[in-house]
Order: structure tokens, then C-alpha cells, then sequence
């Protein structure tokens, strides 16, 4: 047996780190389906009720439609992030990440690319049943491409208050209570963003909130690959 | 130059609010020396280990692995340490297999399906190695915990009531493991209950009562009874000053 390593120092490698702990991650999402199946679940429901409360005629259906499927994704994303720790919670298994010489930015970007796979798919069936709900056009690239920009800071700030929550014992009230305020400023962008988008007005129209989009996503990518560090110093 | 401990805890002190679970504590173990922990529930051997392990950060003192510091050593030391703890850090929904080939991958080990294998069959998993590890009986799951600990041939095992759900036969070969694969005996710090485990396996012992060390010295000349003595006397010493005995080097 040997150990990849250079003449005094270990020189374990990073991607193979990072592919393993996605495959992991990712394997028994495939085997147990606890994640997904509880966001397409909540998330459908959200819609349903929404659909049969709100009634929408077509002139307020613009108004709040953009409200209802970002409701509708948070809720169902919310659900989904709350559970991205549990198999690490149950078994002691962060601990046993944690004695591994791995980068701990290696477990935050692999926890984070399964977090995004996980709302990626959940809003590839929302969509579709969102559009069939309120008879708007979800199904363009401008919207599909400002949800993955929302989701992004979304599952940025998610993956490392999913972290936190985890560790106290009120954790599926914790992590929204974090959370949503953190995110007002993406699901603001992200809500007028697709409003705009859906009323048929031009790309360019949206620019402003895309720009805020991008800037928040750049920031809260960059804060949470600098606290997970700390966050992960706690956990035990 | 002597060469530095393979672990070395210097007055190591950790406190959890107002209650100290470990209080002045100096335990040093040399390169290949095999030292058991013992201590009633609460005694602050679990805390210990994980201290030394670098899952816990003491509240003063200071923790050197091979005359590193923790803190310093970083990556580095992980790899020269292996670790079982009270839970298996172990996925239930994977196989025994795909867990080791997993920790063979995040330790960086050359061939990990390959020394998967070859420390599943050395704890006598190989033929359960593809059955999830939801199903595997507390004892299995031990044995997987127990080759996680070697895949990566640590030269320093930490070691948390190894026994625990091991039938007689896994029990009597937990010794094997405490041997490298080049044949360079480990160092082994290992917490446990069972006095006459810790000295078939150990070289020395430490006694912890109240989070400070109360006895410890050389099992060489000791039998399982004049153990138990040591134990019972050290524990009544301790009662009987109504506080844990005094702080000593071992």
C-alpha cells in the first residue's frame, strides 16, 4: 500500500477529492432519493395550493406569478438543503470527513455542486408544472437562465447555513430563520428579474436586476468558501 | 536528536462551560509504544482522544503529533493518524466496499478498490464487503470502522473502546492491527473498559479519573488482578479525597 505522495509532504489531490465526495454525496441521493423526492413533492403542492388560492386573471397574473414560483423554489429548495447534512449528522460521518487531510472548501464546493444538482432537477419539473398552472411562459431561456442565477446564491448561502442549522437541535426551523433573510436580495432580483421576463418585456429590460444577480451570487460564493472553514471548526 | 513522541499532550486542560472533563493532562506515547486509557464513565478519555485526534481544540495546553503542532501540521498530520470513535463514520447507505474506497480516496492512497479489499479481508469483512452498512450488525459495522481506521497504514492509531460489539473472535485479533504493513509496530493510544483487553494489547496504562490522570505506569509485571487493584485502589483514593486525584506525568 502506498499514499500519493512527494518526498515530505503528502500531495493528496484536490479533484480526486472533490470527485469523491460529490460521487458520494451524489450515490446515495441515486440510492435513497430522500432530497429530491421531498422537494418535487413540497414544491408541486406549493404550487397546487397557490394555484386553486390565488384564482389569477390575467391582468394581476403577471404580478404575482413571479412571487408564486419563486415561493414555490425557495420552499421546495429550503427543504432540500435542511437535508443535505443529514447522513453526515447521523453517523458522526463529518467527523469522519474531518480527520481526512482534506481541504475543507473540497467538502463545501462538493456539498454545494450536489445542492445545486438537487434544485437544478427540482426546478426542471416546477417549470414545466408551473406553466401548466398559471398558462404563462416559464419555459424560456431567460427565465430558466435567471432561476439557475438565483439558485446560485441561493444554494451558495443555503450549503453553509445548512451547515450551521444542522448542528443545533432546532434545525428544520433554524435553517430558513438564517436563511431567508440572508437571501432577500436574490429573491428580490430573481422575482422582478423573471416578472420581467414573463410580462414580454426585452432581456435588456432586466439588466439591473441580472447585474444584482451577479454581484450577490460573486460575494455570497466568495463569504461562504471563507466561513465554511469556521462553520466546520464548530462542528462536534 | 531523540525522536519526538508519536503523541504528546502537554497540559492539556478542556472545559465544556463550567465543567472540566480534562484538567492539566500530560501524556506523552512513543514511536511503536501501545498505551491504554482507562477511566470510569466520565473520566475524559473519549475527550482525550479526540483532542489528540484534532476533532476537539483544548481549552489551554498543547497537542504534538510526531513533534508537530495539530494546528501547524495541518493536512499533513491527518495522514499519520487513524481514528475510531464512538460512531463509525461510516454511510449507511453505501457498501462496506464503497465507504473504504471512498476514505482510501479522500487519505489519497495509490490503489484504493485495492486496499479496500485488502484491509476488509484483514478484519474478515471481504465476504459482506458488497452489503450496505445499514445491514450489518453493530459488530460488522465495528470491523468496517476498524479498516477505515488502517487504510491508510496511520503510524498512530487512536483507538475509542475498540470492542465494542466485536464478538470473541474479532476481539482476540484486534492485536493484528496495531502492526504496520512494513511490520513497524503502531503507537496506539486506546480508551477502553476492559482492563485485561488494554493489557493484552498495551505496553503501559493511564488511569483518568475526574479529567486528571490519577494513575498509569508499566503493565510489564502485571496481571489482570493486581490491575484490577491498581483500578479499584486508584478510584477509592480518589473517593475518598472527594475529588479526582492529584495531576501526575505519564
Amino acid at each position: 500500500m502506498s499514499k500519493d505522495t512527494g518526498p515530505g509532504a503528502p500531495r493528496v489531490r484536490y479533484a480526486q477529492q472533490l470527485g469523491a465526495l460529490l460521487w458520494k454525496d451524489l450515490a446515495i441521493e441515486l440510492r435513497t432519493r430522500d432530497t429530491i423526492a421531498a422537494m418535487l413533492v413540497f414544491g408541486v403542492l406549493s404550487l397546487t395550493v397557490f394555484n386553486f388560492a390565488f384564482e389569477l386573471r390575467a391582468e394581476s397574473l403577471v404580478l404575482v406569478a413571479p412571487g408564486v414560483l419563486w415561493v414555490a423554489v425557495l420552499f421546495a429548495g429550503t427543504l432540500g438543503l435542511g437535508r443535505a447534512y443529514s447522513h453526515e449528522r447521523e453517523r458522526g460521518s463529518l467527523e469522519g470527513l474531518l480527520l481526512c487531510p482534506v481541504d475543507h472548501s473540497a467538502i463545501y464546493l462538493a456539498k454545494l455542486l450536489a445542492n445545486l444538482a438537487y434544485l437544478a432537477l427540482a426546478e426542471a419539473v416546477l417549470l414545466p408544472v408551473f406553466d401548466a398552472f398559471f398558462g404563462v411562459e416559464a419555459l424560456q431561456p431567460g427565465v430558466v437562465a435567471v432561476i439557475l442565477l438565483g439558485t446560485v446564491g441561493f444554494a451558495s448561502v443555503g450549503t453553509v447555513f445548512g451547515a450551521m442549522a444542522v448542528q443545533t437541535r432546532a434545525r428544520e426551523v433554524m435553517l430558513p430563520i438564517l436563511l431567508l433573510p440572508v437571501l432577500v436580495p436574490v429573491i428580490i432580483g430573481s422575482v422582478k428579474a423573471t416578472g420581467i421576463l414573463l410580462d414580454g418585456r426585452p432581456w435588456s429590460d432586466t439588466w439591473v436586476w441580472v447585474n444584482l444577480l451577479i454581484v450577490f451570487d460573486v460575494v455570497y460564493v466568495a463569504a461562504s468558501f471563507a466561513l465554511y472553514e469556521y462553520v466546520l471548526e464548530d462542528w462536534g | 536528536m531523540a525522536e519526538a513522541p508519536a503523541a504528546e499532550a502537554r497540559g492539556v486542560t478542556k472545559r465544556f462551560g463550567a465543567r472540566a472533563a480534562l484538567r492539566g493532562v500530560d501524556v506523552a506515547v512513543q514511536r511503536g509504544e501501545r498505551v491504554a486509557l482507562f477511566g470510569p464513565n466520565g473520566s475524559g478519555k473519549t475527550t482525550f482522544l479526540r483532542i489528540i485526534a484534532g476533532l476537539t481544540q483544548p481549552t489551554r495546553g498543547e497537542v504534538r503529533i510526531a513533534g508537530m503542532d495539530y494546528r501547524r501540521g495541518g493536512q499533513a498530520l491527518r495522514l499519520r493518524v487513524g481514528v475510531t470513535g464512538h460512531h463509525p463514520y461510516l454511510y449507511d447507505d453505501l457498501t462496506a466496499e464503497e465507504n473504504l474506497v471512498f476514505y482510501a480516496r479522500m487519505f489519497g492512497v495509490s490503489d484504493p478498490r485495492g486496499r479496500a479489499q485488502a484491509v476488509l479481508e484483514a478484519v474478515g469483512m471481504a465476504q459482506r464487503r458488497r452489503d450496505k452498512v445499514r445491514g450489518l450488525s453493530r459488530g460488522m459495522q465495528q470491523r468496517v470502522a476498524l479498516a477505515r481506521a488502517m487504510l491508510h497504514d496511520p503510524e498512530l492509531l487512536l483507538l475509542d473502546e475498540p470492542d465494542t460489539g466485536l464478538d470473541q473472535e474479532a476481539a482476540g485479533q484486534l492485536g493484528e492491527y496495531l502492526v504496520r504493513g512494513n511490520g513497524e509496530p503502531r503507537a496506539v493510544i486506546m480508551a477502553t473498559h476492559d482492563l485485561r483487553l488494554g493489557l493484552r494489547l498495551c505496553q503501559r496504562y493511564v488511569m483518568l479519573l475526574g479529567g486528571r490522570i490519577a494513575a498509569g505506569g508499566s503493565m510489564a509485571g502485571l496481571d489482570a488482578d493486581a490491575l484490577e487493584q491498581a483500578y479499584a485502589a486508584a478510584t477509592f483514593q480518589a473517593g475518598q479525597q472527594g475529588r479526582p486525584a492529584q495531576r501526575g506525568q505519564a
